[in-house]
């Protein structure tokens, strides 16, 4: 089989489709391909990027308006046939505005806009996004976000737990975990999730900004080269 | 038709910092008794149709599905007619 091919969104306000674009193509060296959201087509691609940025200037609610973009139906039909969709940061928010996945995205409890390299655990190492990544790797990936402080009520945190759908937790570079290495406030320190199905994963992290060895950091790589793997095998 | 004025409040559950970021601000302005302050939305629109209950039900719809995100906010409204 060959590689899977990667189709990113553009939405107007995206910001990071061409890193990710970049990162994918040139420096991961995958097919990749943009897919401009009024669209219906997905280019036959394997993976869909929901890529990060300010969609439609962070009206009303960050991603509420992308969301009904014509391309999300296609996302949405692509995703519920098993279709592996990344939601990243901004992308993350059109998710759980679609209700790809649960909760939402709240704004940062200090209020500020926070750009910084972050340390993430690796909560469930048995999904398609991060099986075979080494185990107890701690990653390093930067944020940056204004409204990154996932909230969802008491109930669905605890399936979330249960149905081990955490994916990545922020914590110290030495795993510990705890507020203090929290950026945003997100509840139970939680940077990233996957759908049940295990097949959708949302990450308020930018993964495509630690590929390129030039920028000293390349852990994001690590879960794009798992998921192609996974799906390879 | 049906001016509509629709008020978007973050529920009470969620801790709003918004809020207490600008309450440091009467502070800083020496307002001595501000407290509890909470930051919502206000939104008005019009609804083309002589039909109340038809707008009422336009409305519900515009707020659970758009305006207000059911999972941080509850939404009221009013409707005004316009002759």
């Amino acid at each position: 089989m060959k590689n899977p091919k990667f189709g990113i969104v553009v939405f107007p306000g995206s910001n990071c489709d061409h890193d990710a674009f970049y990162s994918l193509s040139k420096v991961l060296g995958y097919e990749t391909t943009f897919i401009w959201h009024k669209d219906t087509d997905l280019k036959d691609s394997d993976v869909i990027i929901l890529p990060g940025g300010f969609s439609y200037g962070d009206y009303l609610r960050s991603g509420a308006i992308a969301r009904f973009s014509p391309i999300m139906d296609s996302v949405i039909s692509f995703a519920n046939k098993g279709g592996y969709v990344i939601g990243i940061c901004n992308g993350f928010q059109i998710l759980v505005e679609a209700g790809m996945l649960p909760g939402i995205l709240l704004k940062n409890i200090s209020l500020q806009f926070v750009c910084k390299d972050v340390y993430l655990s690796i909560e469930n190492n048995d999904c398609n996004f991060t099986r075979g990544i080494e185990e107890e790797k701690i990653l390093k990936i930067p944020i940056a976000h204004g409204d990154g402080n996932y909230f969802a009520d008491e109930d669905t945190l605890k399936k979330l737990e249960d149905n081990n759908q955490v994916v990545f937790r922020y914590t110290h570079p030495d795993g510990t975990i705890s507020d203090n290495y929290n950026p945003n406030g997100s509840a139970n320190d939680i940077a990233g999730i996957i759908n049940k199905e295990g097949n959708v994963m949302g990450m308020m992290p930018h993964p495509e900004r630690s590929c390129d060895p030039v920028l000293s950091k390349t852990d994001g790589s690590l879960i794009f080269k798992a998921l192609v793997n996974n799906i390879l095998n | 038709m049906y001016k509509v004025k629709v008020l978007i409040k973050r529920r009470t559950s969620i801790l709003d910092p918004q809020g207490k970021a600008v309450e440091i601000g009467a502070k800083n302005l020496g307002i001595k008794n501000i407290k509890n302050t909470r930051i919502g939305k206000y939104i008005e629109f019009d609804v083309d149709t002589t039909n109340k209950s038809t707008a009422e039900e336009e409305v519900n719809n515009y707020c659970k599905k758009l305006l207000a995100n059911p999972i941080m906010e509850d939404f009221e409204f009013t409707l005004d007619e316009v002759k």
